[in-house]
């Protein structure tokens, strides 16, 4: 399967990272050396929705030689976690009908919870690419972009979900798991953060907010890190119900 | 069958900013106050404490602390003409829930309006002549003056321990503070903040440029503070998780860090959360209050008897309990008669972004959701707009707030939605850009209004608020201009590449702009065009008073909670001082 086989470049690179750094004294070697990353346990996703969420996040958030991608990050189990929790169940989502379409400034109107609306988009997605011929996770880098840039400009209806509707919340989902604290199961090692030179949970500036222009050069914090920095991924917290 | 409590002296519908303080005012004069509130009970230790309460996606993304619109939603359309539909998340606004209100997760800017503003009418047609405010704009004077709200400012900004810097004290232009405010009766509690660095090159700029630039009025302490309650705040770390979260350091002004405390020590106060209110009940006559009916979490019915209820719910929340229980004559957007749910006004939001290379670090996460530097060159009338085509203006500022990622990640125009890209200008972009803000004045006009919805209820079967909003031509004329003003100091910063995004119409009520929901039932002289006399007292129901931003004829370019409190400590001085001698209309109809 080739989500193992990537997962397996993330362990070894992890293992690789580890072992550089065994001359360095063990206090500094447990501080940076990142924890293994676990293979993804999906609570939510089938293995047809597994194949199109992993490689569609390889289009949206890419690795690059620099820094590595939504996928790499963690991203789709963190969407399986949120879809799977109360987030996916609707949490803070007024659900009462009558159900009519809207004005775009109206915003959302359809009686899908985030979970049944990614379930019932994909199952669309799945048997037209099958009836086409190519699973979107066999197309090539091009070929699922512009399968992604169709979604987005809303041409098909996705079993009662518009196309455009389903590609913004695949691309709001990414979005929030590449930025978001690791505790929700993306971002790993806060990779995102170390890119963009976000510091995370660490929050005291006082002394140095009119240091104008400096360089921050701590490593970010997560809000689950214990004191030997090592982040304790909680699988499934959904974001209303701690 | 509702379950009927013994009968107490007041009631405040609504626990936030100004039924914190209605509350513990009145139980210190010796009445038995009962404070309802809807959410849940929460303060600063152990609810809003760290790590936990660093979490961006819970707090600012899935909105943890706002109303939860599962049971209690509103409906939104653009005009009078359409089909309203449920907001069915909050995404435009984040109305507050549980003890505190929205005063726990604000971002603490806190402004005075400009004399002009509450002789709104009076002062463009003086300066003006009549005939230059569009027709369609129903804008009229506050029956109040800035000169009589002064010491409730006063009074608000030394509990709140605001930091900043005086511009006009007594009438003596201060060095260094805001020469184009209104006069003040003494210097801010606290100093102004320390000057972040997006605050310093805007300041720069703006100096080139001429304009006069000053520290952002902050709520968010730059120093340790006890205020006049005897109550400690701490100094603000700049931890970047302010607006949408509680702050965990005891440094920014809320119930909880400056009134609450004192309420709750007294016996005479008695605070319930977890009680939704569901209406204010009349007698036979229609035109006294008998007290409130509500609903307690567990789904117990009770009716509070009480001599005075005070409607402190939130501008929005305060305009739906006056419909839902049958106060004051609706509002007509087609007839233009009625007053309860007119004159709905918003904010007119507008950004200008400003890239920089790579040498210039900007660290947009080191800020409180008040730091920064501003200039109120455009804003209001502070500048003459004859030949310009428009009425009011904004504030333009470099106050940050926190650069969390989710929701901040600027990149230029023309970069990818998404792809690589995308991710490459934000990692590129992130801690290289300054965004500017347009805090724009907001203009009633005649279909934009308040009402309840025909079709849509929430969890106890009540309908919802209906909202009709869309921007006036006139307030899109101002936004192009400031903004384009905007543009112009972010070109004297130095940046690379500076985009203004003035604000359009139709207004969307999936893009967040602010949480200054405005009017639908305002104060005035004139019963047939107000819901509220200049006491904030109901003219229909004189032991109700109505108290919040809903009481605003327009909304000014300022964050409005700074005239939110001093309002309340006007109607404050008029219920203590006139109405609890003898009850009844302070003003006659
Ligand atoms: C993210 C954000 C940032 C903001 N930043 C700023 C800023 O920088 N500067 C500024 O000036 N303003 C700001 N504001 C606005 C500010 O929070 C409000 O002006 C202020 O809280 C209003 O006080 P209030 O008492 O009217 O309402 P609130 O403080 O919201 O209190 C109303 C209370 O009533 C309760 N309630 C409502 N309905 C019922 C019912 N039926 N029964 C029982 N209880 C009920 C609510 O749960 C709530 O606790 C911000 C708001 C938000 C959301």
């Amino acid at each position: 399967m080739s989500r193992l086989s990537r997962r397996d470049v993330v362990t070894a690179t992890g293992a690789a990272a580890a072992a550089a750094l065994a001359i360095a004294p063990p206090e500094a070697a447990a501080q940076q050396a990142p924890p293994a990353a676990q293979p993804t346990v999906y609570l939510f996703f089938n293995t047809d929705e597994v194949a199109f969420i992993e490689a569609a996040l390889s289009r949206l958030i890419p690795a690059d030689d620099q820094w590595p991608g939504a996928l790499e990050a963690g991203v789709a189990n963190f969407i399986d976690k949120e879809l799977n929790g109360a987030w996916g169940a609707g949490e803070r989502l007024y659900r009462s009908g009558p159900w009519q379409p809207g004005t775009p400034s109206q915003g959302y109107q359809l009686p899908f919870t985030p979970a049944e609306l990614f379930r019932t988009a994909l199952a669309a997605i799945t048997k037209e690419l099958a009836r086409a011929g190519t699973p979107f996770a066999k197309m090539s880098g091009e070929q699922q972009d512009a399968y992604l840039r169709s979604l987005e400009a809303g041409a098909a209806d996705l079993g009662g979900v518009p196309s455009d509707v389903f590609f913004a919340h695949l691309w709001d989902a990414p979005v929030e798991g590449f930025f978001s604290d690791p505790v929700y199961g993306g971002n790993r090692d806060m990779m995102a953060w170390k890119m963009i030179g976000f510091p995370g949970a660490y929050a005291s500036y006082y002394e140095v907010v009119d240091q104008h222009g400096m360089k921050l050069d701590r490593a970010p914090t997560s809000l689950a890190e214990d004191s030997h920095g090592h982040v304790h991924v909680q699988p499934v917290i959904p974001a209303g119900q701690r | 069958m509702a379950e009927r409590l013994k009968a107490v002296d007041v009631v405040t519908v609504g626990v936030g900013l100004t039924g914190a303080i209605l509350g513990k005012e009145l139980a210190a004069t010796g009445l038995k106050v009962v404070g309802l509130e809807r959410g849940p009970m929460r303060d600063t230790v152990p609810d809003f404490q760290s790590p936990a309460i660093h979490d961006e996606l819970r707090y600012a993304v899935r909105k943890a602390l706002t109303q939860d619109n599962v049971k209690e939603a509103m409906t939104f359309r653009n005009s009078t003409g359409q089909t309203a539909l449920p907001m069915r998340r909050w995404q435009g606004f984040m109305p507050g829930n549980g003890l505190g209100g929205a005063a726990v997760h604000w971002n603490g800017l806190t402004w005075r309006f400009q004399p002009a503003d509450f002789v709104y009418r009076t002062h463009l047609e003086g300066r003006y002549g009549k005939g230059f405010v569009d027709s369609d704009l129903t804008i009229q004077d506050w029956g109040v003056t800035y000169a009589e709200l002064e010491p409730h400012y006063d009074r608000f900004e030394y509990l709140c321990g605001t930091s900043g810097k005086a511009g006009n004290i007594k009438g003596v232009v201060q060095a260094g503070g805001n020469p184009f405010e209104g006069p003040r009766s003494r210097e801010y509690p606290t100093r102004p903040m320390k000057e972040p660095y997006y605050g310093a090159l805007f300041r720069k700029g703006a100096e080139s440029l001429g304009y006069h630039p000053f520290p952002s009025p902050a709520s968010t302490l730059s120093e340790p503070y006890t205020n006049p309650e005897g109550l400690s705040l701490h100094q603000c770390v700049f931890c970047g998780f302010c607006e949408r979260f509680a702050c965990e350091h005891f440094a920014k002004a809320s119930p909880q860090t400056v009134i609450l405390p004192v309420a709750l020590k007294n016996p005479d106060y008695e605070l319930r959360t977890g009680c939704q209110v569901l209406r204010v009940n009349l007698d036979s006559t229609g035109k006294k209050s008998t007290g409130v009916t509500y609903v307690d979490a567990a789904g117990r019915e009770y009716e509070q008897p009480a001599e005075l209820v005070l409607i402190t719910a939130y501008s929005l929340n305060n305009v739906r309990m006056l419909l839902n229980s049958r106060i004051g004559k609706p509002y007509d957007p087609v007839t233009g008669e009625g007053v309860v749910g007119r004159n709905y006004a918003f904010q007119t939001m507008s950004y200008a972004s400003v890239f920089y290379d790579q040498d210039v670090v900007i660290n947009p996460f080191m800020a409180s959701g008040a730091s920064g530097t501003v200039i109120d060159d455009f804003a209001g009338d502070n500048f003459d707009h004859k030949g310009l085509g428009f009425i009011g203006g904004a504030y333009i500022s470099a106050t940050m707030t926190g650069g969390r990622p989710i929701e901040f990640h600027p990149t230029p125009p023309g970069t990818p939605s998404w792809g690589l890209g995308w991710k490459q200008a934000v990692a590129r972009h992130y801690n290289h850009t300054v965004v500017l803000t347009c805090h724009g004045s907001s203009h009633p006009m005649r279909g934009n209004c308040l009402d309840l919805d025909p079709t849509y209820k929430d969890a106890w079967g009540q309908p919802l608020l209906r909202v009709t909003f869309d921007f006036p031509q006139n307030d899109v004329r101002m936004s192009r201009y400031v903004t384009d003003k905007a543009v112009g100091i972010g070109r004297a910063m130095g940046g690379k590449i500076v985009a203004g995004a003035p604000r359009e119409r139709p207004y969307d009520s999936t893009i967040y702009q602010t949480t200054h929901n405005t009017g639908g039932a305002i104060m005035g002289n004139d019963p047939t065009t107000s819901a509220v006399n200049r006491y904030l007292q109901s003219w229909d129901v004189p032991n109700v008073f109505v108290v919040g931003a809903s009481a605003y004829p327009h909304n000014a370019s300022y964050n409005p909670t700074g005239t939110v409190g001093a309002l309340t400590y006007w109607a404050l001085d008029a219920i203590k001082n006139r109405y609890l001698k003898a009850p009844g209309a302070l003003v006659p109809r």
